[in-house]
């Protein structure tokens, strides 16, 4: 019988031609479902829990831990590290994407190359904490130096590990943006290198090298296990203090201070975020 | 006691929680339990922490898989005193008095003194303030961040004491720390078993009975274990009955087992894994002792401190101030 019925070809099906129409936006609501229980709702119940006393009753004085001395030492760390890991990811992840892109676009080499940041970006965590221990470590293979351990100099070596491969997965389409023409008219206008750099590369990249930055900052602040396995015994960073405030035994965990810890990367994040959107807004213009 | 044996075995079951077999020789102990007394022990959740146990004993209250006894941490216990029922075992007077209840709600069972393990390649250490010397660059390791865990707080009271510091003030500990990270021999590592066999943390701070070599799986004549003169610090577990308990007889004999003083009773089991029962003074000087587990334990010298929970208190604080200061 179940062949009867599909063997009835030309046959228009029931509903054809009486769907009431869709409104355009019912193709985004699985997106925006997705980010609301995600993204928006969690952050909602920070905001909300940061500023609430542990009996769940309203506490705005909270704020005020933001200025605590201490609670800006571990946003410093996390600032510098930030810092340090994404200028020096971004300055390396340039130079290494230039030298990709002035290769054969084409060839076994820049799908190597691409193909190795991509796994290499997404490497970290108590893996990557542990081969930089076994390599360079108090009793590593090779070259162990103290100043490892001085935050954030080995912490941050660590990190440029993740960041340079990431910088040149999003950094390579703007170098592969300069058009091979506008090199060509420079030349014909009588400009060296390094004015050609000067007055028309660097220009047209910058907007792109900036906006890369801020993401490898995004990436760095938000990076936790890494540091966790590198070094515990001191919160150097805000989220090994949210750590300590979600888990402490000794009786120092206080939920809504964590909450008000993660409310400060909130807001970091959005700055941060905020300035790579207009960005990239200045960068898309050349890569049209 | 025949009563309460008939009994627990009239009940047939007791519900454990929390019980890692190869922790404080507990697969042992269920074992030799079930086949004395012919009761079934059902042991949920092997590696729970303390608060999961509580938060089982609420959740479950009056099923029959409701959990019967605890082994639970002292700050866990004292926070949770509603939920036991109070009962002291036939040995309750070799129980020191600040390591029980008064009223028998809890009891401490078996733990540990802060220790210092570390690799042979150093010789033998035998004080605290050699730790800062050339040769530990390095080396010397926490079990965690001190605000956080509490090995690492305890481990720092320890270097505390040992430094002429008194319980109150965890100060001349966390200087000893700023010392050992300016001589360069502070390593921040968070110390694991893999670490140790890796040969990262050569030298580190934590409870005894976690530094022999058999529990952080190196070769018993690679590692040794060290306590201070007069920096014994002690923390213990301590055990408790559910006052919901759905086999309350078997719960009790569990506790009498635990604290028998026999041969092959409960505290010298812990003390065969490597664990000091609470009662070892007392068994000391009736010689019910099991001598040859005794004399594995790392040697002390000095009378054993307990922090009070003010104590604690005071100490947590202050490192929450001090600590990232002056080691960071």
């Amino acid at each position: 019988m179940a062949v009867a019925t599909t063997t009835q070809t030309g046959a228009r099906p029931w509903w054809a031609g009486r769907r009431p129409p869709t409104p355009a936006w019912v193709g985004t609501v699985p997106f925006l479902a997705y980010v609301g229980v995600f993204l928006l709702w969690p952050t909602g119940i920070v905001v909300v829990d940061s500023l609430k006393n542990p009996n769940g009753a309203w506490a705005f004085s909270n704020i005020s831990e933001l200025g605590n001395p201490l609670v800006r030492g571990y946003f410093i760390g996390s600032f510098k590290l930030c810092v340090l890991s994404s200028v020096a990811g971004a300055v390396l992840g340039a130079i290494l994407a230039y030298a990709v892109a002035s290769g054969d676009p084409d060839g076994v080499g820049r799908r190597l190359y691409i193909a190795v940041s991509g796994v290499l970006a997404q490497f970290g965590g108590v893996t990557l904490a542990f081969a930089f221990l076994v390599t360079i470590g108090p009793v590593g293979l090779l070259f162990h130096a103290s100043w490892y351990f001085d935050f954030p100099w080995g912490i941050g070596l660590i990190y440029t590990y993740f960041q340079i491969p990431l910088m040149v997965l999003v950094f390579l389409p703007a170098i592969d943006g300069l058009k091979v023409q506008w090199r060509e008219a420079s030349e014909n206008l009588g400009a060296s290198a390094w004015q050609y750099w000067r007055y028309v590369g660097g220009p047209l990249l910058m907007p792109a090298f900036l906006g890369a930055l801020l993401l490898l900052f995004a990436n760095a602040l938000s990076a936790f296990a890494t540091i966790q396995a590198w070094e515990n015994q001191i919160a150097y960073i805000v989220p090994q203090q949210i750590s300590t405030a979600l888990s402490s035994e000794v009786g120092l965990s206080n939920v809504n201070v964590a909450d008000l810890l993660a409310l400060g990367m909130v807001i970091l994040v959005a700055i941060v975020m905020t300035g790579y959107a207009l960005l990239q807004r200045r960068a898309a213009r050349w890569l049209r | 006691m025949s009563a309460l044996i008939a009994a627990a075995k009239k009940e047939g079951t007791l519900n454990v929680i929390a019980l890692p077999p190869t922790w404080a020789n507990y697969g042992t102990i269920i074992d030799d339990f079930q086949k004395t007394y012919g009761i079934t022990v059902n042991s949920t959740l092997p590696d729970g922490t303390s608060q999961q146990e509580v938060d089982a004993v609420k959740t479950e209250n009056g099923t029959a898989k409701a959990p019967d006894v605890m082994d639970i941490g002292l700050a866990v216990a004292l926070a949770n005193t509603s939920l036991f029922a109070p009962y002291e075992v036939s040995t309750w007077s070799d129980i020191p008095a600040a390591q029980k209840d008064p009223n028998g709600l809890w009891y401490e069972d078996y733990g540990g003194y802060m220790a210092i393990g570390y690799s042979t390649k150093f010789g033998t250490i035998t004080s605290l303030s050699q730790l800062l010397g050339p040769k530990f660059k390095g080396a010397v390791a926490l079990n965690g961040n001190p605000t956080s865990a509490n090995a690492a707080l305890n481990g720092v009271m320890m270097a505390n004491l040992a430094e002429g510091g008194t319980a109150s003030n965890i100060a001349d500990g966390v200087n000893f720390f700023a010392k050992l990270k300016a001589a360069g021999n502070f390593n921040p590592i968070s110390a694991t078993g893999a670490t140790i066999k890796a040969g990262t943390t050569e030298v580190v701070f934590n409870w005894d009975y976690l530094n022999l070599p058999s529990y952080v799986g190196v070769p018993a004549g690679s590692w040794k274990v060290f306590i201070p003169q007069n920096a014994v610090l002690g923390g213990y577990y301590a055990q408790a009955i559910n006052k919901d308990a759905p086999h309350p007889a078997a719960a009790r004999l569990w506790e009498e087992f635990l604290y028998s003083q026999a041969a092959s009773g409960g505290q010298n089991l812990w003390l065969e894994g490597g664990a000091r029962p609470v009662e070892q003074q007392a068994m000391t000087s009736n010689s019910s002792i099991n001598t040859s587990a005794a004399s594995a334990l790392p040697a002390v010298t000095g009378t054993p401190v307990f922090l009070t929970e003010a104590q604690n208190t005071a100490a947590a604080n202050y490192l929450a101030a001090n600590w990232a200061k002056a080691v960071g």
